[in-house]
């Protein structure tokens, strides 16, 4: 008989539902509880690089935007590091690179203001253009998606980006490129995810 | 330089597919391209951490976190607690776990829910907690209602907890739900049959807990959760990792 090995299942995912909201942004399902809502200060007060706000929505199969969706982001400093002990390198006092919305009920639109992050480490060599990384739950998503926005005007190097390489799909490398405007003098990306349909966004089995 | 330890390629066998049509919702939200298969970078190996700071002691005790002084919600006494574990049964420790729920009527507090069941005036619904070293966490709350939702016409959701977790690498994030030890309404609950894998589903429903009841007081039911495994830190001497 082979040898067993005592290794243990991850547990099984299960939908966030559609209250999702109540327990990890309850000020938005209507009610305060908490001293704070964790999510909404992503860089701190003494990140350097560039001020950016994203925005977008979450379209489903219907082309219907997503009232009830709640993203999670995790992305690296303007040096390219993560705030974490394997994460490249030091960041600013208060920079934790994790940032968590949820999308308007009425209108399903979702935004947040963080710094540009930079280039990070590839696997083995070679950089990562910048990029967030991005983490989708919501009522019908059965196991959280996860995908990544690149930068619309990072264009070399996001044509040496190891990860958009990969994607042999060519036309599909613009589902996870945001275009850069601006308003008020504040850079504006913006990002659509489509769940499914034509334009559906490349996500990552990770 | 050494390189990190990356994360054991997850078991799609033990999770629920994206597209399952009993589940109606899963329908119009499910992914229909292949998922592009990326080995861990930076990227995924790394995770957003929480310390202390962050939430307050009374967080993990829903009996008194939204009670008004003196007061408790109505309904079934208990404790959850158990182990964050990932899959080589290490502990993670200090990682974020965060929870949200019906009250004991089957209402959520939450402006979308219409259900006919009342609002529990003392009982807000979410609580959130640190594993410690041993990578124990514990909340005090009361067993949530069953409630019907508009899948089927008439299907109902087993009692059950969401339940949100970090661990250490943005990979292992996951949110799952906690099932209760001897509901009828499991077996039979579209979103639980996702799950394509029966021990997966046994894993996810909590077991009574006498020993760790408190007489008089509250019954318990633990639950573990399992997170991804991770090789270790590769170093050149033990390029086998773990």
């Amino acid at each position: 008989m082979a040898q067993e090995l005592a290794y243990l299942k991850e547990s099984a995912s299960q939908t966030a539902g559609p209250y999702v909201h109540i327990g990890l942004a309850p000020g938005a399902a209507g009610f305060d509880i908490y001293q704070q809502e964790f999510g909404h200060d992503i860089t701190g007060p003494n990140a350097k690089g560039e001020r950016i706000r994203v925005e977008g929505r979450v379209i489903d199969g219907m082309g219907a935007p997503i009232k009830d969706v709640l993203i999670e982001l995790w992305q690296a400093n303007a040096d390219g590091h993560y705030a974490h002990p394997e994460g490249g390198g030091p960041v600013e006092d208060g920079f934790r690179g994790w940032g968590r919305v949820i999308s308007d009920f009425k209108t399903g639109e979702w935004g947040f203001e963080t710094v540009k992050p930079g280039k990070t480490r590839g696997r083995n060599v070679g950089t990562q253009a910048p990029h967030l990384n991005l983490w989708i739950v919501a009522r019908g998503i059965n196991i959280g998606l996860n995908t990544r926005m690149y930068f619309g005007d990072e264009t070399a190097a996001n044509a040496a980006d190891p990860v958009l390489n990969l994607i042999e799909w060519e036309h599909r490398h613009a589902t996870l490129i945001a275009e850069r405007s601006e308003e008020d003098g504040m850079p504006i990306y913006h990002f659509d995810i489509r769940l499914q349909g034509d334009n559906e966004t490349v996500f990552f089995d990770v | 330089m050494t390189q990190p330890g990356e994360f054991y390629q997850r078991n799609r066998g033990v999770h629920p597919p994206a597209f399952t049509p009993d589940y109606k919702t899963s329908v119009a939200r499910s992914p229909r391209y292949s998922l592009i298969s990326l080995q861990n970078s930076v990227s995924e190996i790394t995770g957003p951490r929480f310390g202390h700071n962050d939430i307050d002691e009374s967080d993990n005790d829903l009996l008194t976190n939204y009670a008004k002084a003196g007061e408790s919600p109505i309904g079934e006494r208990i404790i959850l607690h158990g182990r964050v574990l990932d899959e080589n049964a290490k502990p993670v420790p200090n990682t974020l776990v965060e929870i949200w729920q019906a009250n004991a009527g089957g209402r959520y507090r939450h402006k979308k829910d219409t259900y006919l069941a009342p609002i529990d005036p003392n009982f807000g619904g979410c609580g959130r907690t640190l594993t410690d070293e041993n990578g124990y966490f514990f909340f005090r709350t009361v067993k949530p209602g069953a409630y019907p939702w508009r899948n089927m016409v008439n299907n109902w959701r087993p009692a059950h907890i969401h339940v949100s977790v970090f661990g250490s690498g943005f990979v292992q994030r996951l949110i799952t739900q906690c099932y209760f030890e001897g509901d009828p309404l499991i077996p039979i609950c579209p979103i639980v049959r996702t799950i394509p894998d029966a021990a997966a589903i046994e894993q996810l429903t909590a077991k009574l807990d006498l020993n760790a009841t408190i007489p008089l007081d509250s019954i318990a039911y633990n639950f573990d959760i399992v997170l991804r495994g991770r090789r270790s830190t590769l170093f050149e001497n033990r390029l086998e990792g773990n």
